[in-house]
């Protein structure tokens, strides 16, 4: 008996390690192991043998049945792993073949200064504010000091539709509802970006362009407040670099006013091509809310004094992305588009 | 002559180094002439380069010049020199530059002047400015000239009939002689932009030049003795000195002899009257007209160096002192006589502007701390007398500063003058309050990008006949009035028209794969108002998902499922349906196009194009902002989540091919009660196997309970039922 289980072990050991499958395992495994196999048999045989044999043959059987079940586990872990890992081997792909896209979208490179600059006056406290585009002569006009007859409000350089209705020709039309809509006469911090439209069309005029406008009133606002505020703006919008200049202008609903040049973008002041060799690069108009246009709108210009600004954005835009060509702005190629996608 | 042409001269020319010999073609060339030579090697404007060589067999060693050749326009040119070469005069020294001896080296600077500063269109003014800026004092300019003894008032009135002038001033000079010019005089017109074409016209323009004031010279000998200034008649007839016959009306002024018009008064002199080659008296007229009334009519007739200076408006001291400086220059270079006197009609104040100002008015608005001091020398140096009364400074400013009205006009002055950048910058002391926008559109904007789509921008004008495409809803198209091209006409009403516009240029650049959107206005004319709303747009077609194996080509659901992304993100989840269109416009496909309503409330629309506009699927959304974002949405709230889990069960369902799946939808979920917590359609089959006609749609039916696991025995019967309710409602049946 003793003899028979050890050659069984012996037998099973030898056919264990030749097994090269796992079906060919599972075989082995019905045959040592199963409810008809040998040592299944061999024990039933157990009850024929000797009180002392017995525990000695039992215990042997035991280890040799125990033997052979790790020897398979060992055997079915690594016919696991073998399989898994030539699965694997299977699954390899290319990793360097095109991704699954969804298309990226972009934001239009005039709608990211429009955010850029709301992000940078909302953060010093002001309200973003918005208005009609077609928009009431007298909003338009009249209420900005540009009365019947001024040159500036002539009929050619307008987009009229009724007398009284036209398309806005600046984005300063929301000063004077800003104002008015405020009926407490309480301090306004303002800026108003959005479409604008003038009766001109060349390679550096559009009939419809961008513009941002800012207003502050308030007690005791001065010059200086305005050449500060436009500081920040140039060094936050522009590149921290830029230097500023004043130059006197005018402009009906600002008084003093100015007209405001950057130090160039391109070469910094030394003079290129983008300059004309100036250094300077014009981007805004600005001044002092003219007296007539605080009292037409319900501030009284002994107690208040404010600033306003308007720029176009168009310009910003172009400069900071080195956009060569307005047009490219309105024409809207997505090859073009999709550039301005961070 | 030339030996082998015979219009070509062979010329010799002392050209102060060495004698060198010329071919040349003008006619008008002579031996003994002074002439301008090009030598070899010379570069002349417009390129030409001057190179020694032979001309039919003859040596040349350069070019004798014409004018043109030299770079000076031919409207500037005599009829002589317009057709040869021209001929300088006999003290033009061989070898000198020829510009130089022309007078033609003066440097001109371009200013590019503020519309408020007219003042500034005359040398006088611009010398005014250069003294203040430089601290300097100007000089007079010379008046003095004789009269002789008979008052032009005996024999000459002027009967002024409007508002529109309120200052006419006219002198006569008798005797004059025409002739050219002297060169300064021409030059510094040329120099100017205006063309000499004789001394006494030349005289009329040099003044306006100097001073400011825009004269206008009669022949006096066509007169009736007396000018009348009124608005013309309407329909009035007036032929003007470009032999052109105008049509008046009545916002025009014109000047007349009593009888009938013999000018447009600022704009454009008579036909009848102006001076000729042999006009012997002159009578000059210096005037103010309305700067509104002259703009208009010149916007009609022809925009001129007069009308710009009327519009700008006029120093009335310069009209006196304009008058008498043509007199003296008619004088001096037409040997003219002066009558004795001036007519005068004069409703003007001419005394100089007095403001008041104080310095802590003045730094308060600047933000500066300029001396009461500084502030006196700067307004002395701009010609501004000041009397200080304690600390009130009373400023007399010269008429000459139109510009000047008020306290703020002053403090421009000094901050111009001071020096803006000499002026630090500061910030607002205001309180601290956060500022703040409106985060919608922009969070809208956000959203669709990250959806994949391309942002633009576009124009809102288009054609008129374009305006009703894309919709059907009721409103009048905004039209401009004066439109710069029929193309940009109207208004947009629908942003469709824009977007498509901008899917064409792609689609015509060859791209083909396009994603686009815009957020921007509509316009419409309602029950006689005016008014715009924000719209949404989004335009898809072509390829939306690309790469390897999982190209996929826009459709409806996937615009579809971009809307619905948009619309859940601003919190408007399960509010929103989608329903075929009742009233769409015939530029979609009649079968693939939906309303997309809120309660009841039509907020857009979204559909694949009728394949007559595109014969590319082009699929669009138009969504009205300012409708939708008035819908109020509820807060963001925690809605309780199952502690046990949710079953799933699906369902196929034969139905008629053209029940929505909604309609089905909405039926389950009546039927399924309170253990339905989801029906999806996860999938559409139509062909074998499912009679014609019919379709079969699986949905995916989701069950919660809040306490208990639910099993198949508590779910069954609610399928039975749904199936139940379906087949009455839709006769389905379960696909088997």
């Amino acid at each position: 008996m003793k003899e028979k289980i050890e050659n069984l072990a012996k037998q099973a050991k030898e056919s264990l390690e030749k097994v090269t499958n796992i079906q060919a395992l599972n075989e082995l495994k019905i045959k040592y192991l199963g409810k008809k196999s040998e040592l299944s048999n061999l024990l039933k045989e157990m009850a024929n043998l000797s009180q002392e044999e017995r525990p000695v043959i039992g215990a042997l059987a035991n280890k040799v049945r125990k033997d052979i079940e790790e020897k398979i586990a060992k055997k079915e872990e690594e016919f696991e792993k073998r399989e898994l890992a030539e699965k694997l081997e299977k699954e390899r792909i290319d990793v360097t073949l095109p991704s699954t896209k969804v298309k990226r979208g972009s934001k239009h490179p005039v709608n990211r200064i429009i955010e850029e600059i709301e992000d940078l006056f909302v953060s010093m406290g002001y309200t973003v504010e918005s208005g009609p585009e077609l928009e009431t002569d007298r909003f338009c006009f009249e209420l900005l000091n540009l009365p019947q007859g001024h040159p500036a409000r002539d009929m050619q350089d307008s987009f009229y539709i009724t007398d009284e209705y036209l398309l806005r020709t600046q984005t300063s039309a929301v000063q004077a509802r800003t104002m008015l809509a405020n009926q407490e006469k309480t301090p306004i911090r303002m800026i108003c970006p959005g479409k604008t439209y003038r009766r001109e069309d060349d390679a550096t005029h559009s009939h419809q362009f961008t513009q941002a406008e800012g207003l502050v009133i308030d007690e005791n606002i001065t010059l200086a407040d305005l050449k500060g505020t436009l500081e920040i703006f140039a060094k936050k919008i522009i590149g921290e670099n830029s230097k500023l200049r004043f130059r006197p202008s005018y402009f009906p609903f600002t008084e003093p006013s100015y007209e405001v040049d950057v130090s160039c973008f391109k070469c910094g002041g030394k003079g290129c091509n983008l300059c004309k060799q100036t250094g300077w690069i014009e981007v805004l108009g600005s001044g002092m809310v003219h007296p007539n246009v605080l009292g037409m709108c319900g501030y009284d210009p002994e107690k208040y004094s404010g600033f306003a600004f308007g720029l176009g954005l168009e310009r910003i835009a172009m400069f900071k992305y080195g956009i060569p060509d307005m047009r490219y702005l309105y024409q809207n190629d997505v090859r073009f588009l999709g550039q301005f996608d961070r | 002559m030339h030996p082998n042409s015979d219009h070509l001269h062979i010329c010799t020319v002392d050209v102060g180094k060495e004698t060198l010999k010329i071919v040349c073609g003008a006619p008008n060339v002579k031996a003994g002439q002074k002439v301008i030579v090009a030598l070899d090697g010379a570069e002349l404007p417009g390129g030409i380069k001057i190179k020694k060589g032979n001309i039919r067999g003859e040596e040349s060693n350069g070019m004798i010049c014409s004018l043109s050749e030299i770079g000076i326009e031919s409207k500037y040119q005599s009829e002589e020199d317009k057709t040869g070469i021209h001929v300088l005069g006999s003290d033009a020294k061989q070898g000198e530059d020829p510009i130089k001896y022309m007078g033609l080296d003066d440097e001109v600077i371009d200013f590019d002047l503020t519309a408020n500063r007219g003042d500034l269109l005359s040398i006088l003014g611009m010398a005014y400015e250069i003294g203040a800026i430089y601290n300097k004092k100007v000089k007079d300019i010379g008046l003095s000239h004789q009269e002789d003894d008979e008052d032009i008032n005996k024999t000459f009135s002027v009967d002024v009939k409007t508002d529109n002038c309120k200052l006419f001033l006219a002198k006569r000079a008798l005797n004059v002689k025409i002739k050219e010019s002297p060169d300064f005089i021409k030059n510094r017109l040329i120099a100017s932009g205006i063309r000499p074409i004789n001394n006494v016209v030349d005289i009329s323009n040099y003044v306006m030049l100097e001073t400011g004031q825009p004269l206008h010279f009669y022949d006096n000998d066509s007169l009736k003795g007396k000018i009348e200034v009124r608005m013309a008649k309407e329909g009035e007839k007036l032929t003007t000195l470009d032999e052109v016959e105008r049509t008046l009306s009545q916002d025009d002024i014109v000047i007349s002899d009593g009888t009938k018009a013999i000018g447009l008064a600022g704009v454009m002199g008579g036909l009848d009257t102006e001076i000729k080659e042999d006009t012997k008296n002159v009578l000059i007229e210096a005037a103010i007209f309305d700067g509104v009334k002259v703009r208009l009519t010149s916007k009609k007739i022809v925009r001129s160096e007069s009308s710009n200076r009327f519009e700008k408006g006029l120093d009335p001291n310069r009209t006196y002192m304009g008058i008498e400086r043509a007199c003296a220059l008619l004088e001096k270079y037409a040997d003219a006589t002066i009558s004795q006197g001036t007519v005068v009609y004069d409703k003007l104040d001419k005394e100089d502007k007095k403001i008041e100002i104080t310095a802590e008015k003045i730094n308060n608005l600047l933000g500066s701390n300029i001396s009461e001091k500084e502030i006196v020398d700067i307004f002395s140096r701009l010609g501004f007398k000041v009397n200080l009364n304690n600390n009130v400074m009373e400023v007399l400013v010269p008429r000459r500063r139109i510009d000047i009205s008020i306290p703020e006009d002053l403090i421009e002055e000094v901050g111009r003058i001071y020096g803006v950048n000499n002026i630090e910058g500061t910030l607002p002391k205001v309180p601290t309050i956060p500022g703040k926008y409106d985060k919608k559109t922009r969070n809208l904007r956000n959203k669709i990008i990250s959806l994949g789509l391309n942002e633009v921008l576009s124009y809102i004008l288009i054609n008129d006949q374009e305006v009703q495409d894309f919709t059907t809803d009721e409103f009048q198209a905004v039209k401009l009035l004066d439109p710069m091209s029929e193309d940009r006409n109207t208004l947009r009403y629908s942003l469709i028209n824009s977007l498509f516009k901008i899917y064409e240029y792609n689609v015509a650049r060859g791209n083909k794969d396009i994603s686009i959107f815009e957020i921007g206005k509509g316009f419409y004319k309602r029950d006689e108002k005016y008014g715009e709303d924000l719209k949404l747009c989004i335009l898809m077609s072509g390829e939306f998902y690309t790469g390897i194996n999982s190209k996929k080509d826009v459709d409806f659901y996937i615009i579809k499922g971009i809307v619905q992304e948009v619309l859940d993100s601003l919190g408007y989840e399960n509010r929103y349906i989608f329903s075929p269109a009742r009233n769409a416009s015939e530029k979609f496909h009649p079968g693939q196009i939906a309303d997309i309503t809120i309660q009841n409330r039509n907020i857009g629309i979204i559909g694949l194009l009728h394949p007559e506009v595109s014969q590319n699927k082009v699929y669009v959304c138009e969504i009205n902002l300012s409708e939708l974002l008035d819908i109020k949405t509820g807060n963001m709230k925690y809605k309780e989540i199952s502690k046990f889990p949710s079953i799933k069960k699906d369902i196929a369902l034969v139905v008629n091919q053209n029940i929505e799946s909604s309609a089905i939808s909405r039926v389950i979920k009546k039927a399924g009660g309170n253990y339905l917590s989801g029906v999806e359609v996860f999938d559409l089959y139509e062909g074998k196997g499912i009679a014609e006609g019919m379709k079969s749609l699986a949905f995916s039916l989701t069950f919660t309970s809040f306490d208990k696991t639910l099993t198949d025995e508590e779910i069954n019967p609610i399928i039975q039922k749904i199936i139940e309710q379906t087949g009455k409602e839709f006769g389905a049946t379960l696909r088997q």
